[in-house]
């Protein structure tokens, strides 16, 4: 598996979270889906996602907000 | 009693009569200008027929994605303290356990942040604090959590399981629901928390057939007790109950869902291999039937209440899986990973496990999972006309 980092996971997650906001609402696994197409499966799993999409919430650059099911979005300011 | 802000003849009719009522109770808390709204705000609901919540948002504690739901007032000019009024699920003890200290705690907690109005227990189990503010949220998690307390799920996540008295109180009990839903909701803390499924998964756990936390009609996946070996017999009480006008062929033998057993007037028979575990008998005849001795629980997955489609109840996955607590559940959580992988990569967004191993089918479903089909996974058995059994192969082919 080539060398992803959490933190490169993260921040890839953070920028397809902006460039999708206010027109497309993605739920964590959407996130998860969209990492492994982008670095590949041999470099990125499941697993690695998941510890990423953490990174992004506890640090609190991105929220979860429920609308009819869970989504990963911005926060509002 | 504190007035309300307005009269309210609609709900006051509901604090007639000798039960409890929600409307007095709620009045009590009528001195907090948000509690003293919301009760004017469901007396303009009860005159129009119609809610004036919104619920949903951006609401949460820092972290998690579950646990505060948010909810606003679409008259929030007419009732400004419901402008905001978010509800919190705080995680209960095991089986509802509490010391009168612990309550107090959490009433505190709650009289301090928020309306004072509380709901013992959700469906789901939770405790439910009703009516907070956003700039709350956080002040509550942190007295929450100081005091040894948690929020429970919300959203497409775990949601916070639970279980019945089990051992604690009830001889029924076919293994520890009390251990096994505490393990659980430890072991899966990140699921509960953190949303990563298409829709709401509900763990719960009843210690015997008789399920008195509804398990088989509530909860993704239903752990309810059973017994693999014979039901415990003592004929000598089984006759008590005759003597006190206890009529063994018409309320028992007869009602047995297999015609399985039957009473001479001396020995209480019971073929067990053709015993379904229906609970009827031993209920009937506490002190004389006990389950068997070789405990542990049948694992279902898949029910849900109605909400889009129709009721669904739990099917049978693992018939008999001990339950022992020093296996930490390893089979059942292995199987609940192995669930969660396919849904979670699979299931369309609000779709219970239930509603999607309906869609792609059993059989597909259980190949992807690894387990293996078995006779006790057919519903009705007895009565499907594309089931046979081995006795009915070999009489026809005599
Ligand atoms: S489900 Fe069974 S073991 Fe649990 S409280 Fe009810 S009767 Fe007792
Ligand atoms: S538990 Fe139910 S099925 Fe089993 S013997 Fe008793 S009545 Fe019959």
């Amino acid at each position: 598996m080539a060398e992803v980092t959490i933190q490169q996971l993260a921040d890839a997650m953070y920028d397809l979270v902006k460039s999708t906001h206010g027109k497309k609402n993605l739920k964590p696994m959407d996130v998860t889906k969209a990492m492994i197409d982008q670095f590949g499966e041999d470099s990125v799993d499941k697993a690695l996602c998941k510890k990423a999409l953490r990174e992004l919430i506890d640090t609190g650059r991105c929220i979860y907000k429920y609308a009819g099911g869970s989504f990963v979005t911005l926060p509002e300011n | 009693m504190t007035e309300t802000k307005r009269k309210t003849p609609l709900i006051d009719e509901l604090e007639k009569g000798p039960w409890p009522s929600f409307v007095k109770e709620m009045k009590k808390e009528a001195h907090k200008p948000i509690t003293r709204d919301a009760i004017s705000q469901l007396e303009r609901s009860y005159e129009e027929h119609i809610s004036h919540w919104k619920h949903g948002g951006l609401v949460g504690v820092m972290g998690y994605g579950g646990g505060v739901i948010g909810r606003y007032s679409d008259l929030a000019a007419e009732f400004p303290g419901v402008a905001e009024f978010h509800t919190f699920r705080v995680n209960q003890p095991s089986a509802w356990f509490y010391t009168s200290d612990a309550l107090r705690t959490l009433c505190d907690i709650w009289d301090k942040h928020g309306s004072g109005i509380t709901n013992m227990h959700g469906s789901t189990g939770d405790i439910v604090f009703l009516g907070g503010t956003t700039e709350a949220i956080e002040p509550i998690f942190a007295d929450l959590t100081a005091n040894g307390w948690d929020l429970g799920g919300s959203g497409s996540n775990m949601r916070t399981p639970s279980c019945c008295v089990g051992p604690a109180r009830c001889e029924w009990a076919c293994y520890d629901t009390l251990n096994a839903c505490y393990n659980i909701t430890q072991s899966f803390q990140d699921e509960l928390h953190r949303p990563f499924f298409p829709y709401k998964y509900k763990f719960k756990f009843a210690g015997c057939p008789n399920d008195c936390v509804a398990s088989i009609a509530r909860s993704d996946c239903s752990v309810i007790g059973t017994w693999k070996d014979d039901i415990q017999v003592n004929n000598a009480k089984v006759k008590d109950y005759e003597k006190q006008g206890l009529d063994l062929n018409a309320d028992v033998c007869d009602r047995c869902p297999t015609r399985c057993m039957s009473w001479d007037g001396k020995t209480l028979a019971i073929d067990n291999s053709n015993c379904v575990k229906c609970m009827h008998c031993i209920n009937m005849m506490p002190k004389a039937l006990k389950p068997g001795k070789e405990r542990g629980a049948t694992i279902l997955i898949g029910s849900k209440a109605p909400i889009v489609g129709g009721a669904l109840l739990s099917s049978v996955f693992v018939p008999f899986l001990e339950m022992d607590p020093e296996s930490e559940y390893s089979d059942l959580k292995e199987l609940t990973e192995a669930i969660w992988e396919l849904w979670g990569e699979h299931g369309k967004s609000r779709e219970r496990v239930g509603e999607f191993i309906q869609r792609v089918g059993l059989s597909n479903f259980l190949e992807e999972i690894g387990l293996e089909p078995v006779p006790e996974m057919v519903m009705h058995p007895r009565t499907n006309p594309y089931i046979f059994f081995d006795d009915e192969i070999f009489e026809k082919a005599e």
